[in-house]
């Protein structure tokens, strides 16, 4: 349908968002000599003058106020446990924290960069064979793409990144001091892991002492000055401890700006405009292709701009909400079980255990994004779920990410939330604690879903996207018994105290867990079940493509960002090898 | 028999100065293609095109100590350009600092450096220019204090300061230093920035390349000094610079990431290996510096601590910085000059490595003038001036609050 | 080129060819200077320094709340665009929700605190003949703090659990964040702890296992070994 905004000069390709999944488009579609142009709704973003050294060390700034992180004002998400609820506004920012401005969440995630295990990309074939039928209302899918199809991608990322890390599967030979439990790689990992800190070592100990294997966590901070096979350099992570939530101030964390920029914003076939938000993508008169995108400027005025391709890289769930506000595939109805678009939203639930120790010293300030030991005993299919009602499962790890005051201040069980005794609680505890985590997968499930609010607007008067999510038994069997494996360990690491903290009652949006969203326009092997194909080429519109986590149909127990990155370089080949030579749908219905 | 060997050498000498032998230049695409480079080498370009406009078509504001000096238009606009000039016109104004009509030009245009091209060079680069699109951008008048506001009052300073000639290779060197000398003193022009001028703004001839003052920067020494010039770059390290921006020891910034971005990153290896070459083999006269302040001075406390605290990060607690990143502040020749208006500037305001296609990370150091007070800038600047080895004149609080506010004012007024 | 700060929202900016950059220019920080009070009126005051003192109360290990300049920040904060919410999601309609719904409170900080400060003294004036909070001993202080804090005590048109959750927590962030937002003085809250504050380089202490390191915190603008003395 045609816009009434004035209309610009045609581009081959337009990038929706300007994060890391637009960053390796830009990069690989600008070397196959075409015109490509990015449109951030942020600001432009960069070291020296977003988070330089000499100011990046603010807890207040960063994490509480938020400053690199997207604004509700200008755009949320409302919000239910259940479809019988009223969903009402996030009204500010709590349990996940997306970003926004040039870059993206690249810029202040931790660098936990995991790949997903091979029966991850088939969780639907492979558990309902080894285990029977799924619960009732379990709506996971496989993914139409196979771990081994996505490895050299992995790869192609990890090298991208300079991933610190310890290889556990080379060419089916598994390797010493690495996950055994990993799918096959080609080659070890860029970098060598990062120094450990005292934390980890004793989770480490106390995990082979209990019969696990444990191995340094993948990190995407530096281990060591790293140059790219682009050619951009990265420096050495000096620990500093402001990590998640924060920007590197020395080039020293992987992200769009560290290992892109430099060479993608030189080339004469790249632009990007900031401050600049698309509305809704056009479609042509058969609806059969996308004509470009409609946008308004930071100074109100509404632009459209064509493109011969329209590529979705904006954040998990902002890609589905657009695909919506555009009318693009057909809209999920929880009611019926039809419809793809705002199908199988799933995020993360995550527990700990706290360690308090009377004659072990931390230093917890000393830390990295993925400085961290973990075991993978307890993920995926790695272990027997036969009578423990669940299935999928998460890593265990002793991460040591930083000790900053305003969040990090650990009081053992039943310590007054304020107070004489609070304060003292927090005076004799703050060196000398540790924890452990678990990253437990989702399974999706049929009221877990995303679709438009009918009564909250954003700040360009569109309908706000609306979340209706909840744990189901299935998360939070699994999520306890993955704390008591915690537990287990902990006890063997003979604390003064330990505290179990498993994750109970609804899924609540206040508290931070993660921001791992996904979901919404999944990937799969039928148009009839799924969004986009196994290249992440709409089913519906073939020169338009969806990229992140929007397209997972399931979240397993990893972190997602090292399969995010494996698919864009995966889509990206197939853009450039067959897309570009004949476009037109690249799997047949 | 010694003096025609002599001029039997040096003629061979002058010969190399082509890209291609004498015989072979005759054809205009060689010649144009010699233009080119040398255009490049004297990064007209720079000089020559203003921020918003056109390449070479002028209009840039050129500082100098005496006031503003707009670049002319050097494309071949007849009207607003050098369209009209003949080839005697070119060359007069390259090799005497004079326009066709007999007024001096200014020295801002380094036509002292210019004069030691050979005609063949000159007459090169005039048929580059020729290729190049017409612009039209007029000429705008210099804002000069009296009295170098009047041209005439140039001839005065040519007499005393000024003589044109070109070029005479040293017989007693190899080839490829005399190709170094030619391209530093010639149309490179290396001592415009790096050799001191005396009160008139002309070049302290007996200090060249020891270092100079330009635009509140300092130059540093590029002569071939341990300490504080280029002493301890061996020829590789001088070629990787000039190449790709960077090397172990540095990365160029400030004016000098324009230079390389714009001009010695497209010159051919062998010619900065004549550079290098040159200007290691530089005069840069005796070390005078006094022994480094020492450790528990009440300057070097203090810039320990900041040090520490701010720096370290980067630098590294040793100071050997990470090689080709953070440059490593251990025996620095930068920032061990005995003007430290270099190291003052980038504290002060920050600095970013040039990009180059080879090295395109732009580390930016970020400014630090909102966080430190003028003592604390001072203290840190010592103590990176005289730990390590390192030994330089101290810094006191003054120096960085007159830079301080001369570059304020500088802000403030739009520029 | 302009300026590349993106502190200017109102400029859409094309970008191409390099990455942008300009000397001296840098998103800094907002520093608090000392001085009057912005925000709380002399009564607000009082009570915020009453309240925060049971908070996070001056003893033996060292200042509280109070003494650490907690008021100051929350003032700055209040009357800055946190008081505000300029951030914040703040259209209607509004609804009480579910627990699991987060913050769905018509007023943005300032506005809430100004009125739960009031309804909380109102409170007091009525249960203890005429005595604002500040004027209680401190165990009726905590006894008014805890009433609020689990909702047995009813205010007047506040959700006091609400404002009890905001106040704790902005009490934490002034207690710990840099001294340049005015609380944290003297940085006090990381010395009761040993948090080495804005510091950016650990890596001599990655492998100093169990080792206590007696690092001086630092903040932003610094530490008084700074300054040549």
């Amino acid at each position: 349908m045609a816009s009434s905004a004035k209309k610009l000069p045609s581009v081959d390709v337009v990038l929706v968002g300007f994060g890391w999944t637009a960053a390796i488009l830009g990069q690989e579609l600008t070397d196959a000599g075409l015109n490509v142009l990015a449109l951030e709704r942020g600001g432009w973003r960069d070291t020296s003058t977003d988070f330089a050294v000499t100011f990046a060390q603010d807890e207040l700034r960063y994490y509480y106020r938020q400053a690199l992180f997207e604004e509700m004002a200008r755009e949320t998400l409302t919000f239910r446990n259940d479809p019988g609820q009223t969903a009402l506004p996030m009204r500010h920012l709590g349990s996940f924290l997306p970003a926004t401005g040039v870059g993206g969440a690249s810029i202040h995630w931790n660098g936990q960069n995991w790949r997903f295990l091979p029966s991850d990309f088939v969780a639907k074939t492979h558990n309902t064979q080894r285990y029977g039928a799924l619960p009732e209302g379990m709506t996971i899918q496989d993914w139409g793409v196979t771990y081994d199809e996505l490895e050299p991608h992995y790869d192609k990322f990890e090298y991208l990144c300079g991933i610190s890390g310890k290889a556990g599967n080379i060419k089916g030979q598994i390797q010493p001091g690495g996950n055994p439990f990993e799918g096959a790689r080609a080659r070890e990992y860029p970098n060598p892991p990062l120094d450990m800190v005292y934390a980890p070592t004793l989770f480490e100990a106390a995990a082979r002492e209990t019969g696990h294997k444990p191995f340094p966590c993948p990190a995407a901070n530096m281990s060591r000055p790293y140059t790219n096979p682009l050619g951009v350099q990265l420096g050495p992570c000096t620990y500093c401890g402001f990590c998640e939530k924060f920007g590197c101030g020395n080039y020293s964390k992987s992200s769009a700006q560290t290992t892109i920029h430099p060479v993608l914003l030189r080339k004469k076939n790249f632009e990007l405009r900031t401050e600049c938000n698309v509305l809704k993508v056009l479609k042509d008169s058969d609806g059969k292709r996308a004509t470009g995108v409609v946008y308004i400027d930071a100074q109100g005025n509404e632009l459209e701009q064509p493109a011969e391709m329209v590529i979705l890289c904006g954040f998990a769930h902002h890609n589905p909400h657009l695909m919506m506000l555009s009318d693009i595939g057909k809209r999920y109805d929880p009611q019926t079980g039809e419809g793809v678009i705002g199908k199988n939203y799933a995020y993360q639930i995550v527990s700990g255990v706290d360690l308090f120790f009377d004659d072990k010293i931390m230093n917890p300030f000393v830390g990295a994004g993925a400085l961290g030991v973990g075991i993978d005993e307890y993920n995926g299919d790695n272990f027997d779920h036969t009578g423990l009602g669940f299935i999928g499962g998460g890593y265990l790890a002793c991460w040591q990410t930083n000790g900053r005051p305003i969040e990090y201040h650990p009081v053992p069980k039943d310590t007054p939330k304020w107070g004489g005794k609070w304060k003292a609680a927090v005076a004799k505890n703050y060196l000398t604690s540790a924890s452990i985590s678990t990253h437990g997968a989702m399974m999706s499930h049929r009221n877990n879903y995303l679709d438009l609010d009918p009564t909250y607007r954003n700040a360009y008067g569109q309908p706000l996207l609306r979340l209706t999510f909840d744990y189901t038994d299935n998360e939070h069997k699994m999520s306890d018994y993955l704390t008591e494996r915690a537990t287990d360990i902990a006890k063997a690491m003979k604390a003064r105290e330990i505290h179990a903290k498993p994750r109970t009652g609804h899924y609540d949006i206040v508290p931070y867990q993660t921001t791992h969203n996904t979901g919404g326009a999944m990937m799969g092997a039928d148009p009839k079940s799924s969004a986009v194909n196994r290249y992440l080429q709409s089913w519906d519109l073939h020169n338009l493509f969806v990229m992140g986590t929007s397209v997972y149909p399931q979240n397993p127990g990893y972190n997602p960002t090292g399969t995010v990155g494996a698919l864009t370089y995966w889509a990206a080949e197939a853009i450039k090898t067959q897309y570009l030579k004949n476009p037109g749908p690249l799997v047949q219905a | 028999m010694r003096n025609i060997l002599t001029v039997v050498l040096a003629l061979a000498i002058v010969s190399l100065f082509s890209v291609l032998p004498a015989q072979a230049e005759d054809t205009s695409f060689a010649k144009v293609e010699r233009g080119h480079h040398l255009v490049d080498a004297g990064d007209c370009v720079a000089c020559h095109t203003d921020a918003k406009g056109k390449p070479f078509a002028g209009g840039r504001p050129i500082e100098t100590p005496f006031g503003v000096i707009y670049s002319p238009n050097i494309t071949p606009d007849r009207e607003t350009g050098i369209g009209a000039w003949s080839d005697e016109d070119f060359y007069r104004a390259m090799h005497n600092g004079v326009r066709p009509n007999g007024a001096r030009l200014y020295p801002a245009f380094p036509y002292p450096y210019f004069t030691k091209m050979t005609r063949d060079d000159v007459m090169a680069v005039r048929a580059y220019l020729k290729t190049l699109p017409a612009e039209k951008n007029a000429r705008k008048q210099p804002d000069l204090t009296w009295p170098l506001n009047h041209r005439v009052f140039m001839r005065g300073w040519d007499m005393m300061f000024f003589k044109p000639g070109t070029f005479h290779p040293n017989a007693d060197m190899s080839a490829e230093w005399n190709r170094g000398a030619y391209l530093v003193e010639g149309p490179g022009h290396c001592g415009a920035c790096h050799t001191p001028k005396n009160e008139l703004g002309a070049d302290k001839n007996s200090e060249a390349l020891h270092g100079g003052i330009v635009q509140n920067w300092f130059a540093p020494k590029i002569a071939g000094n341990m300490r504080d010039g280029t002493g301890a770059w061996s020829i590789d390290d001088v070629v990787a610079y000039l190449k790709t921006g960077r090397n172990k020891s540095s990365g160029a910034a400030g004016p000098m990431a324009e230079v390389v971005a714009d001009s010695t990153s497209k010159l051919p290896d062998a010619d900065l290996r004549a550079i290098a070459t040159y200007i290691k083999d530089a005069d840069g006269g005796p070390d005078k510096t006094p022994p480094p302040l020492a450790q528990d001075d009440k300057m070097m406390v203090a810039g320990q601590a900041i040090y520490a605290d701010s720096c370290a990060a980067c630098h590294q607690a040793d100071g050997k910085g990470v090689p080709g990143m953070f440059p490593p502040l251990v025996h620095n020749a930068n920032a061990q000059q005995r003007d430290p208006t270099t190291v003052v500037r980038v504290i002060l305001q920050g600095a970013r490595t040039v990009a180059t296609g080879a090295r395109p990370t732009p580390f930016a150091m970020p400014p630090f003038d909102w966080k430190l007070t003028d003592q604390q800038i001072a203290a840190v600047a010592n103590y990176v001036r005289n730990s390590w080895g390192n030994a330089a004149p101290p810094v006191p609080p003054d120096k960085v609050k007159d830079l301080r506010d001369t570059l304020g004012k500088k802000l403030n007024d739009g520029s | 080129m302009g300026s590349t700060l993106a502190l200017d929202r109102a400029q859409a900016r094309s970008i191409s060819g390099e990455v942008p950059w300009q000397p001296d220019e840098a998103n800094k920080p907002d520093i608090v200077q000392p001085g009057p009070s912005e925000f709380f009126t002399p009564d607000e005051g009082q009570f915020v320094d009453a309240a925060v003192s049971r908070l996070i109360p001056k003893d033996d290990l060292g200042p509280g709340a109070r003494e650490a300049g907690v008021t100051t920040f929350l003032d700055r904060q209040l009357a800055g665009p946190y008081g505000k919410g300029s951030t914040w999601y703040m259209q209607g309609p509004w609804a009480k929700g579910t627990p699991t719904q987060g913050y769905q409170e018509r007023r943005a900080p300032a506005e809430l605190y100004r009125a739960a400060v009031k309804a909380i003294d109102d409170h007091c004036k009525e249960k203890y003949s005429g005595k604002t909070f500040s004027a209680l001993t401190p165990d009726q202080q905590d006894d008014v703090l805890k009433g609020v804090e689990s909702g047995d005590v009813t205010l007047k048109d506040v959700d006091g659990k609400t404002f009890f959750t905001l106040l704790l927590q902005n009490t934490t962030e002034g207690f710990f964040s840099d001294p340049i937002y005015g609380g944290n003085r003297d940085m006090a809250g990381w010395k009761l702890i040993g948090f080495p504050g804005a510091r950016y380089d650990y890596r001599p202490y990655v492998k100093k296992h169990n080792q206590k390191l007696g690092l001086a915190p630092v903040g932003i603008k610094g530490r008084p070994k700074w300054t040549p003395s």
